[in-house]
């Protein structure tokens, strides 16, 4: 079995791992760095739960092996609250029962998150395009359209 | 959220390892040869075990049933002789990671010999047919009836009779988080714990200690955060016992984690049904009559615990809907293929008896030349007629169905919107207004089990609420939450009844060893039967605590008041005890405590809702159809429901909603598709199609709030009506939309295709494309 040195920063900080090169993106970050907030639901890209952000882009952990994302910058869930707060995204799925059995929520949240920064002032229909690249089977979708319209407007109140 | 929840994938125990299953990729072959050899000698491969070495210890799994006309098949395992379905486990790989137990099954060689296989369930259902079980000796394995009154005589005599073949196809429920299961044999203290990503830890234990001949009480089963499971997960799958029966044999833990593929091949489907039908109605719009068959595929077994019957009994039981049916007969036999096993999906029967009886009452509606609120109206079981004994057994306490409906018509603007319907049609708008009203038997409790004959106990549960020294309360719960909420709604229950406060209430449940006996949760059954043990319990705890409290205060109990954690004395609020202080008082012992008292602050309840109680909804769809595209557009939506009394809005509007989208999928997009011979082709989320964000309508959820007069509390069940509405009125929407061309709404789901088959059926200058 021949190993390869990844080499990547998660949510800031520097990580170094060795792995197989056919290994995951998405089983490097949950076996290797133990961070398991990134979840598997498909293997086959379409589900969207694995979704991370790759250098600022929303990308399908499942769809990449680790050795593609050495150098490259990651945010997973786990990055999104600071100072233990709640980013106003996960604040807004709280308020607006935006999650019922959670397995979906980091991808919908990392996905919302490069949405929101490449499309700040959405509309409803922005939304619901801009999500469907992650599936949820409890909400129906509801809450998580309220909350990412709830953080966009937070956020553009931050951002003044 | 914050990425910290711990679902089965999450749990890491020193030592694991990792299984995957070489499958069948037939979907009926006799099993003649199979070679484990180069598998077993690859680095990291611990074991490949096969079927005559896993039978030597452990059983195959039987879903037993009392019920007449039922035959058991027992499932094992690892299938050893034959395959009956595509999907099937033979062989099981333990390996030091999944990546290396995934080569290792490609290693093994097995020589098939390919049987006929049992595609077509009409052909299955014949004598002529070859079996999928030898020695049950034929395919129907359910054959059941249900009858009042004299229907052939109803139909004989009708002015009209509407009848109608219907097909709802097969669907899968697509939880987002796969099937997984972890196993963990302690050898020193001779126990069993299994993290299963399961709706019935209880069910799940119970099941194990047979198969496996362990005494329950050293079997724990943990049901940590599960990703959704929608009834699929309420069934026990040979996987789980396999791991077991692994980590047992192996004596290191063994984790088994699903893929799409694997969830697709072999978590259990749904529904798939052909109903022959027959209304029977008078000149003036009165139901006389309702005949039916119904044919349900159940695939390749009859699964534990809920048996091959639940669907198609619950068709049966369920078709006369909301209405005054005076002759009934339902007849139901549920057939097996080679297909993957048929099991409980978010609903069962009642989204196909809903689409079979409102789509009949649209029909009905049409030829009187009546509106179809009004045809519904005239047929409705009335407030005087509760108790309302079903034609099929069912006994209905309440029901507000004449109020949903108007209340639906209200919000949608319903005559406006026949309005604009009519004054479209002439342009060419294809603009459909359909109806859906049913009722459902939620809270089930021990008169009509949830399937009836099986051994199993379904209508009772248990909460387990202990306040300890340092006052904050712990309630524990057979009942297993998988994204309903369960942690908010029943702590709001306890803290209420209990007089707590509700940050002091923590809620534990899914773990067969923390709680009371229990089995889980489905049918809709967690708010009525835990949230009545909850507060059986509570009270039982809340008398203790005050009587604690008049001693401490030196006061009469009647003179107390006691909410948010504190007792006071009625007009002296300053004399006052916290909950905290209370509790200590009852662990201190006899000097702090009232003569005679037991010392401690804890209770366990049960409680059986007997009946159940029927919550009802009337669902409104509007669409508007684009004939060139074929493409159905949900334009409105609307829902109101009786659920009785909500314990959290937030939660029951998510449950509607959520149980919508789920109808909306089966309606217009979910169709599990097999080929003559057997092959799976909708094995993955590209094939098989569930609703995005940007199909889904906004949907107007609106309540009626009459407490149940028959449940502790007044709640009635939400888990599943969403569902149960949503593909009847849509059905009835299209059709809708379609009735100037004279085109019917027979079978679910109407795909693009299905709907450009039908159109094709008309000239084209009608069509309007």
């Amino acid at each position: 079995m021949i190993l390869t040195t990844v080499r990547l920063t998660v949510n800031g900080a520097p990580y170094e791992g060795r792995c197989e090169p056919r290994k995951l993106l998405v089983d490097f970050l949950r076996e290797d760095l133990a961070l398991t907030g990134t979840h598997v639901g498909c293997e086959h890209g379409i589900c969207g739960a694995c979704t991370v952000l790759v250098n600022g882009e929303a990308a399908r952990s499942c769809l990449m092996l680790a050795v593609q994302a050495d150098g490259a910058e990651i945010e997973t869930v786990e990055g999104l609250m600071r100072d233990g707060k709640l980013h106003p995204l996960q604040q807004a799925f709280h308020e607006h029962h935006g999650l019922q059995c959670g397995f979906c929520t980091p991808g919908m949240l990392m996905t919302a998150l490069d949405f929101l920064r490449t499309n700040p002032r959405p509309t409803e229909a922005q939304i619901r395009e801009g999500l469907s690249a992650v599936l949820c089977r409890c909400t129906g979708y509801h809450g998580i359209v309220k909350a990412v319209e709830a953080a966009a407007r937070e956020l553009a109140r931050d951002a003044r | 959220m914050t990425g910290r929840g711990r679902y089965v994938a999450d749990v890491v125990l020193p030592g694991m390892l990792h299984a995957a299953f070489l499958r069948s990729p037939h979907a009926h072959a006799r099993i003649a040869r199979v070679d484990v050899a180069a598998a077993r000698q690859m680095s990291g491969v611990v074991a490949a075990v096969v079927a005559a070495e896993l039978e030597a210890h452990v059983r195959p799994i039987i879903a037993a049933s009392r019920m007449k006309g039922y035959k058991a098949t027992p499932i094992p395992v690892l299938a050893g002789s034959k395959a009956r379905y595509q999907g099937e486990a033979l062989v099981a790989v333990v390996a030091e990671s999944r990546y290396v137990a995934e080569d290792a099954v490609d290693a093994i060689t097995i020589d098939y010999e390919p049987l006929p296989v049992v595609s077509d369930p009409r052909a299955a259902a014949r004598d002529d047919s070859p079996f999928v079980h030898d020695e049950a000796g034929t395919n129907v394995i359910v054959s059941r009836a249900f009858a009042q009154g004299d229907v052939d005589a109803a139909i004989r005599d009708a002015a009209i009779v509407e009848s109608d073949t219907f097909r709802f196809h097969r669907h899968a429920a697509v939880a987002i988080e796969n099937r997984a299961c972890t196993a963990e044999w302690d050898a020193g203290a001779e126990r069993l714990t299994l993290w299963s990503s399961t709706q019935v830890p209880g069910m799940v234990r119970d099941g194990l200690a047979e198969l496996l001949d362990i005494p329950v009480h050293a079997i724990r089963v943990v049901a940590p955060d599960v990703g959704g499971g929608f009834g699929m997960k309420s069934l026990l799958y040979p996987e789980e016992v396999a791991v077991c029966a692994l980590a047992r044999l192996l004596g290191r833990p063994v984790k088994w984690i699903g893929d799409r593929r694997e969830d697709l091949l072999t978590s259990s489907q749904a529904w798939d049904e052909e109903i022959e039908c027959e209304l029977a109605i008078d000149a003036d719009g009165a139901i006389r009559g309702l005949r039916a068959r119904v044919l349900t595929d159940v695939g390749a077994y009859s699964m534990f615990p809920w048996t091959a019957s639940i669907e198609a009994i619950q068709v049966i039981s369920f078709l006369p809907g909301p209405y005054r049916v005076p002759h009934y007969r339902g007849e139901a036999r549920g057939v097996t293929t080679n297909k993957a096993p048929m099991g409980p999906y978010r609903g069962v029967g009642r989204p196909v008896s809903t689409f079979v009886t409102e789509v009949l009452m649209d029909r009905v509606a049409r030829r009187l030349g009546l509106d179809p609120a009004d045809v519904r109206r005239k047929n409705f079981i009335g407030a005087a007629d509760f108790p309302y004994r079903s034609p099929s057994g069912v006994v209905w306490d309440s029901g507000s169905f004449a109020e949903s409906l108007d209340s639906a018509c209200e919000a949608v603007g319903y005559d406006a919107l026949r309005r604009e319907q009519a004054s479209g049609r002439s342009g060419g708008r294809r603009l459909g207004i359909g109806i859906a009203s049913y009722v459902e038997l939620t809270g089930v409790g021990s008169a009509i089990p949830a399937s009836p004959g099986a051994d199993i106990s379904t209508g009772t549960e248990g909460a387990t609420i202990r306040v300890d020294s340092g006052g904050s309360v712990t309630a524990s719960f057979g009942v297993a939450c998988h994204g309903q909420g369960h942690e908010t709604t029943l702590a709001q229950v306890v803290a209420e009844e209990l007089g707590a406060r509700l940050e002091d209430v923590r809620v534990v449940h899914g773990d067969t060893a923390a709680g009371p006996i229990g089995s889980g949760t489905y049918a809709s059954r967690s708010a009525v039967i835990g949230g009545g043990a909850a507060i059986l319990a509570s009270r039982a705890l809340r008398e203790k605590a005050l009587a604690i409290a008049a001693h401490q205060l030196e006061a009469d109990v009647h003179d107390l008041d006691f909410r948010a954690g504190v007792v006071a004395v009625r007009g002296a609020p300053d004399r006052r005890v916290t909950l905290r202080e209370i509790a200590r008082a009852a662990y201190a012992g006899a000097k702090r405590l009232p003569k005679g008292m037991e010392p401690g602050l804890e209770a366990t309840r049960y409680y059986d809702p007997y009946f159940g109680t029927a919550s009802n909804a009337t669902h409104i769809a509007v669409v508007e159809l684009d004939p060139a595209l074929c493409d159905v557009k949900l334009v409105r939506y609307v829902v109101v429901e009786d659920c009785g009394r909500i314990i959290n809005p937030l939660i029951v509007d998510g449950q509607a909603i959520g149980g919508v989208a789920q109808g909306i999928g089966a309606a217009l997009l979910e169709e599990i598709v097999y080929g003559d011979d057997g092959q799976l082709l909708t094995g993955s989320l590209m094939d098989y199609l569930i609703p995005t964000a940007a199909e889904m309508p906004a949907i107007d959820v609106r309540h009626l709030e009459h407490p149940s007069p028959s449940t502790l509390g007044g709640f009635k069940g939400v888990g599943e009506g969403g569902t149960i509405g949503a593909p009847a009125a849509i059905a009835n929407a299209v059709a809708d939309a379609l009735a100037p061309l004279g085109i019917g709404i027979r079978e679910l789901p109407i795909t693009p295709e299905r709907l450009f088959r039908l159109l094709g059926a008309v000239p084209r200058h009608r069509a309007g494309a």
